[in-house]
């Protein structure tokens, strides 16, 4: 049932908007100040990753893709640990999340 | 294969033993596993076969790229002196353990034969890496060094995995199999999918942030000079070493079809790595910031190889990389000792003057240092020149004429910095008190310096295996 549902809509048109969501990711990695909204960007990235793969998964009715998307959420899971647990650590040091205090480490 | 289901059990193992009371068990017990790991990854000599479901293949490219990433991280933990002592504030079981991890994640990342390994196995290493990166939780250098590299390697992940996608999208595999299959075909009758294109390079773009590469470099010396520096030995060396076998694999055998759609890109890539490192490796006043440089230099050499793509490729490559790894170890554990006791503006004291007459208050110390930098400059008799002329015959056997000039003038350029640290060792005046070494740290710095120049006289000791 699921699949023909995912199929009304044209394959091209998942793609671009996978696009579109990886390079809103991008643009916020790349402008934003804050290490949260950076942070959420990257994931922004990722689930624009998982989409792709669900929609082409289900185009070439093929389950490989579906399952590489939970690796992608467990290996994703693990990562929001570590960087949340990094940036409570620099919340304690710096109180501020503004990455433009990141300037120790300069030539 | 056995070697990565064990250093994950020893992973675990390792947490256990941080119950004991005592902390002087850990140093023993990490090298003992990473022997036993080294001992099992030498039992898959010649086994040609897959594992996992067609996940991982074992072959003798796998076991020796294994063994250097084993060797090399046998010597970190050598110099690692249980991490600060009895500072309750260190977690010395919990970083052997982290290490352990991560080595396995490298191993996976080497013998990758399905896409989705290789993406668990960037991520064990890198989320590792990330927490190694940061344990110097009361230190802000620590702290910044370790989310800029979380943030960016990420952020390079996230790019890596969209580029996996549209390989997926375009070629229906993960697996390097399927995928040489359909590049070959394509390619024959002229119906390649742009997919394929846009997730090659990003693919490449995603590799290429991991090993340092420019234009993909800018987070390298911030986190190296960040980081503590027997983590940054590791990273330099085994993360390193993990990225290019990675690299090298899909260039060569997922997308050898495709050489002359990447090969122009890589070669700009190339020529650029070398140029950015070198070139600023030779402004930097800070030692551990040089050697951050100069790893993107080192990155810039064995992207010569990949590029190259001929069969002299995988054991030029291999034995780059452990001429590397081992000058790389033998060099910041030289800085380790020296930086410890000394400050500067509130930090340990990495900038060159850290050196100053080291020749006369621990001659033994300056040596190590010595060979090491002659070996990373690539001069005879060391094993980084047998390393840089394998390599260079490589790119010629491929006809890379002007890369490889590129390549031949910035080793001059790297002569110029590497010898900065000689000059200060001997011949600048000393006014501290001599250094002193604990025995296995001796041991250790020997081991290497030892292997380099062994390598450097009889080149064939090792290369005949590779």
């Amino acid at each position: 049932m699921i699949p023909e549902v995912v199929q009304t809509i044209p394959l091209q048109y998942y793609i671009y908007l996978a696009t579109a969501l990886f390079v809103i990711g991008i643009v916020g990695v790349l402008t934003r100040r804050n290490a949260i909204i950076i942070f959420m960007s990257v994931e922004l990235m990722l689930n624009a990753v998982n989409l792709l793969l669900i929609a082409f998964s289900v185009y070439r009715s093929d389950p490989n893709g579906q399952v590489f998307v939970f690796f992608i959420m467990a290996v994703a899971a693990a990562e929001v640990a570590i960087g949340l647990a990094l940036i409570v650590v620099i919340y304690r040091n710096v109180r501020s999340l503004d990455i433009g205090l990141l300037n120790k480490l300069k030539w | 294969m056995l070697s990565i289901i064990s250093l994950s059990i020893f992973g675990i193992l390792n947490l256990f033993l941080g119950f004991l009371k005592s902390r002087q068990v850990l140093l023993p017990a990490t090298l003992l596993f990473l022997l036993v790991a080294l001992v099992l990854n030498s039992l898959d000599w010649n086994d040609q076969a897959l594992y996992f479901s067609d996940m991982l293949r074992v072959n003798n490219l796998f076991v020796n790229f294994s063994a250097i990433v084993l060797v090399t991280s046998l010597f970190v933990v050598g110099l690692s002196r249980t991490f600060g002592g009895d500072d309750e504030h260190t977690h010395p079981a919990e970083y052997y353990a982290i290490l352990l991890f991560s080595i396995a994640g490298a191993l996976m990342m080497i013998g990758f034969e399905n896409l989705i390994m290789l993406f668990v196995g960037v991520e064990v290493l890198s989320v590792a890496m990330y927490v190694l990166t940061g344990t110097d939780k009361r230190n802000l250098r620590s702290n910044e060094a370790a989310l800029k590299y979380f943030l960016m390697g990420s952020f390079a992940t996230g790019i890596l995995l969209f580029g996996v996608a549209m390989i997926y999208g375009a070629t229906g595999s993960f697996k390097l199999g399927g995928i040489a299959t359909y590049v070959e075909v394509a390619i024959r009758y002229g119906s390649v999918s742009p997919l394929l294109y846009v997730g090659l390079l990003l693919l490449f773009i995603g590799m290429l942030f991991k090993v340092s590469a420019a234009p993909f470099h800018f987070w390298t010396p911030d986190v190296y000079e960040g980081a503590p520096t027997i983590f940054t030995a590791f990273m330099s060396t085994v993360v390193k070493t993990a990225g290019f076998a990675a690299l090298y694999k899909l260039a060569s055998v997922a997308f050898g079809g495709a050489y002359g759609f990447w090969a122009q890109t890589m070669a700009i890539v190339t020529v650029l790595t070398l140029l950015v490192g070198n070139i600023t490796a030779a402004y930097q006043t800070s030692f551990k910031r040089m050697m951050g440089y100069s790893s993107i230099s080192h990155a810039g050499y064995l992207l010569l190889g990949v590029v190259a793509n001929v069969s002299a490729s995988p054991s030029a490559i291999l034995f780059y990389s452990l001429a590397y790894s081992l000058a790389t170890v033998s060099a910041f554990g030289v800085l380790m000792v020296v930086s410890e006791k000394k400050l500067y503006e509130g930090g340990a004291d990495e900038r060159y003057e850290a050196f100053n007459g080291l020749a006369k208050s621990n001659p033994l110390l300056a040596f190590v240092m010595t060979i090491s930098m002659l070996s990373l400059a690539g001069i005879p008799l060391t094993a980084g020149f047998w390393g840089k002329f394998f390599i260079f015959s490589a790119a010629v056997q491929a006809n890379l004429t002007s890369l490889l000039v590129i390549a031949v003038l910035m080793s001059c350029v790297g002569i110029y910095y590497y010898f900065r640290v000689i000059i200060s060792m001997y011949l600048k005046p000393s006014d501290e008190n001599p250094v002193i070494v604990s025995n296995g740290f001796k041991l250790t710095l020997l081991l290497t310096t030892a292997l380099t120049l062994l390598l450097g006289v009889f080149p064939d000791l090792v290369k005949n295996i590779f």
